[in-house]
């Protein structure tokens, strides 16, 4: 049997995790080439377009969904460490660019091998070893983009259950939002906030010792809060658990 | 802060509205108990007595796509069986000739009373002014309905009026304007506020010269509308007076009554858990020879409002929906701002939708962008109307109006530009790690810090 070549992927790196948590994106590098790819983070890549998108400014996002598409659509896989940019090249690109013809046969192309980090791992790391230790009490944020336009929901358990010492508790109420919602959680600053703060009491009602989960949006403004309540809950980027490289305070 | 009226939309005051809201700590501890406890928890109770509920939303969906896509003759359909049964039918091309034709009715037969059932097409019409303007004395039947009433306040909820309404305020309404009842009764148990409106509102049936009510749906075979209540309100309302007037809107229309089955069985599922609302009342056309009881005129008043220039465009889904209230409920926004605050008729994730159609995107371009997008609204649709997407229509309406402008705008326009341009936007992050790494250590910012250079700037230093 010959052996199939490592697959390429083209590492999108998210605008949130280039500017605010590099070690999400080391902590992918390191998970992907652990599951066996061989993997390039393209220099042509700033941010998904969602912020155009979701403030109604269609022409820069579809200026910006061309960007991404030519710099990514030569790899064998892309990879996002983010429901929220993998919801948007996978569902919104096709849809945005459903009246060029063309792009929207590339668009289409990209979006079926566009994944997010975790529904990768889950499939191409071997989860009968143990994928490291993490000796803590960990709750999972469920991200809307992840959950719903994605429908990636157990692949990060999965993936969390193959460290050895984790121990989850779920999160109640865990198919509402956190209230980030990206440029919302500016325009609207005060009903994010509420909503945020309800979100963190549930997270300190678990009696977790670590918040993860796979939107580092999500998670930054839940580091904010709970930062605010003065909790001593730790936030960190599913990646930075699953590569063990969480250590330290978390995101705060 | 003033409340909204129907002709003086308070939809630019979202931010005020929802600080009033955010400040009210009573009304918070109510929207949390009501939605997650309440609504919430009912209706997966109810869906899970359902096994084919997947499948009925399908065939719902279904069912509203056909009718839209044949509009015009399920109507025309509808107005000839009504007519057939003895009874009118009015085309309201707005809101303004809704209100004329239903207050003409009510003066041709000397009306000084009407009761009325739920029924938010008359918010929309705003017919209570009208009628107030025309010296009728419009009574609201439907408890909730009843109390914001009393209170002078609009719904703040499609299904639930007085949802953010406390019971202990509504002893205060009560022994406020219940004048002839004893002053010291004990008004602290729902029962006995029921009790109470029910006594005060029973002589009101009986004095009506019009009832109007709604009518959730409207069925083309049989030119029969209908109603669903919980409490029997709208079969008081419809049935004692000698002129019944019922209002819907053009895409209430199925084409068969087992149509409406499919539809009534997701109706009060999704909206309370419940299999079936207390009462559900099919009317067709006026008393007949042989009834016992019954009006003597029907009237079916269809309003446009132009809803049929959605048909065919990017909103055209929104005409599927049923008025459950689903997506408010379980709508991250309403479930902290409440109704009010969103300042016209419709609130949350579709009155979003429906809202700037009506008052137009200048007065309520913030509603569609007062959303996280977080999707759940669309997944307990039980039409399954895309609700994101035509929020998104919405907010790409309200941009190319110039919404949001001043600095939001420009803001957004130098991030495009500098998105667009991937070695001038690593210019760019680096002096945000710094501003942000400033505004993360101090006050009054929620804002974790950037861990200090960016990861583009690393891993081109070769770090892995």
């Amino acid at each position: 049997m010959t052996k199939t070549p490592a697959p390429k992927i083209g590492l999108f790196i998210t605008c949130m995790v280039d500017l605010m948590r590099p070690s999400v994106g080391f902590a992918a590098l390191r998970l992907l080439d652990r599951a066996g790819a061989q993997v390039v983070v393209p220099d042509k890549q700033t941010c998904c377009g969602q912020p155009a998108f979701n403030s109604g400014d269609f022409k820069d996002a579809i200026h910006i969904a061309k960007d991404v598409i030519e710099a990514f659509e030569n790899f064998d896989h892309v990879i996002a460490p983010s429901g929220s940019c993998t919801g948007m090249i996978r569902k919104h690109y096709p849809d945005l660019l459903k009246d060029e013809q063309d792009w929207a046969t590339r668009a289409d192309k990209l979006a079926v091998k566009t994944f997010e980090l975790t529904e990768y791992l889950a499939e191409h790391l071997d989860l009968a070893q143990s994928l490291g230790s993490f000796d803590h009490t960990v709750t999972y944020h469920d991200s809307c983009t992840s959950r719903r336009e994605l429908g990636v929901v157990d692949q990060p358990r999965k993936l969390m259950a193959a460290m050895d010492g984790l121990d989850i508790k779920e999160l109640g109420d865990t198919e509402t939002c956190c209230g980030f919602g990206g440029l919302f959680s500016v325009k609207f600053q005060e009903v994010s906030n509420a909503i945020t703060k309800t979100k963190t009491e549930l997270v300190q009602d678990t009696g977790a010792d670590v918040l993860t989960g796979a939107d580092l949006g999500c998670l930054v403004k839940q580091a904010g809060q709970l930062k605010k309540a003065g909790s001593k809950v730790r936030v960190f980027h599913i990646a930075e658990i699953l590569a063990g490289m969480a250590s330290g305070d978390g995101i705060s | 802060m003033s409340t909204f009226t129907q002709d003086n939309p308070k939809c630019h005051d979202f931010l005020k509205g929802a600080k009033k809201a955010l400040d009210d700590d009573r009304l918070q501890a109510q929207l949390a108990r009501s939605l997650k406890d309440g609504f919430q928890k009912k209706r997966l109770k109810g869906m899970s007595r359902l096994p084919e509920y997947e499948q009925l939303r399908d065939r719902a969906k279904a069912i509203k796509a056909h009718t839209l896509d044949n509009l015009d003759r399920y109507l025309e359909q509808f107005e000839a069986q009504v007519m057939k049964a003895g009874g009118h039918v009015h085309w309201a091309r707005d809101d303004d000739e809704a209100a004329k034709i239903i207050i003409d009715i009510c003066k041709s037969v000397g009306a000084k009373t009407v009761t009325k059932g739920k029924s938010m097409i008359t918010e929309e019409i705003g017919l209570n002014a009208h009628f107030r303007a025309n010296g009728i004395e419009p009574v609201e039947t439907d408890l909730g309905e009843y109390i914001i009433q009393l209170r002078d306040e609009p719904p703040s909820h499609i299904i639930a009026p007085a949802f953010h309404i406390s019971k202990e305020q509504v002893a205060d309404t009560f022994r406020e304007h219940h004048k002839d009842q004893i002053e010291d009764r004990d008004l602290s148990q729902p029962t006995t506020l029921v009790h109470e409106a029910r006594e005060e509102l029973r002589q009101k049936f009986l004095k009506a010269d019009v009832g109007i009510t709604g009518s959730n749906v409207l069925v083309a075979e049989t030119g029969t509308g209908l109603i669903v209540t919980n409490e029997g309100n709208g079969d008081l309302t419809q049935s004692l007076p000698p002129v019944h007037i019922a209002v819907s809107s053009i895409e209430k229309v199925v084409p068969t009554l087992e149509d409406a089955d499919t539809i009534l069985r997701l109706l009060a599922r999704t909206a309370t858990g419940q299999e079936m609302s207390v009462y559900t009342t099919f009317f067709t056309g006026p008393k007949r020879d042989k009834d016992l009881d019954g009006p003597e005129q029907f009237h079916m008043v269809v309003l446009d409002n132009r809803r049929s220039d959605l048909l065919g465009g990017p909103l055209h889904d929104v005409l599927s929906c049923i008025r459950c209230g689903a997506c408010i409920n379980h709508c991250p926004i309403y479930g902290k701002v409440s109704g009010h605050a969103y300042g016209w008729v419709y609130p949350g994730p579709i009155g979003s939708i429906l809202t700037p159609h009506f008052v137009g995107v200048d007065e309520a371009h913030l509603l569609p962008n007062a959303c996280t997008m977080c999707g759940r609204c669309e997944d307990v649709c039980p039409v399954r109307i895309p609700l994101p997407k035509l929020l998104r229509t919405w907010r790409g309406r309200a941009f190319d109006a110039g919404h949001p402008g001043g600095l939001q705008r420009l803001g957004l326009r130098v991030w495009a530009w500098f998105a667009k341009r991937p070695s001038f936007y690593r210019l760019l992050v680096r002096p945000m790690v710094m501003v942000l790494g400033w505004m993360g250590s101090s006050r009054p910012y929620d804002l974790p810090a950037p861990q200090g250079s960016t990861f583009m700037d690393r891993y081109k230093r070769g770090e892995r």
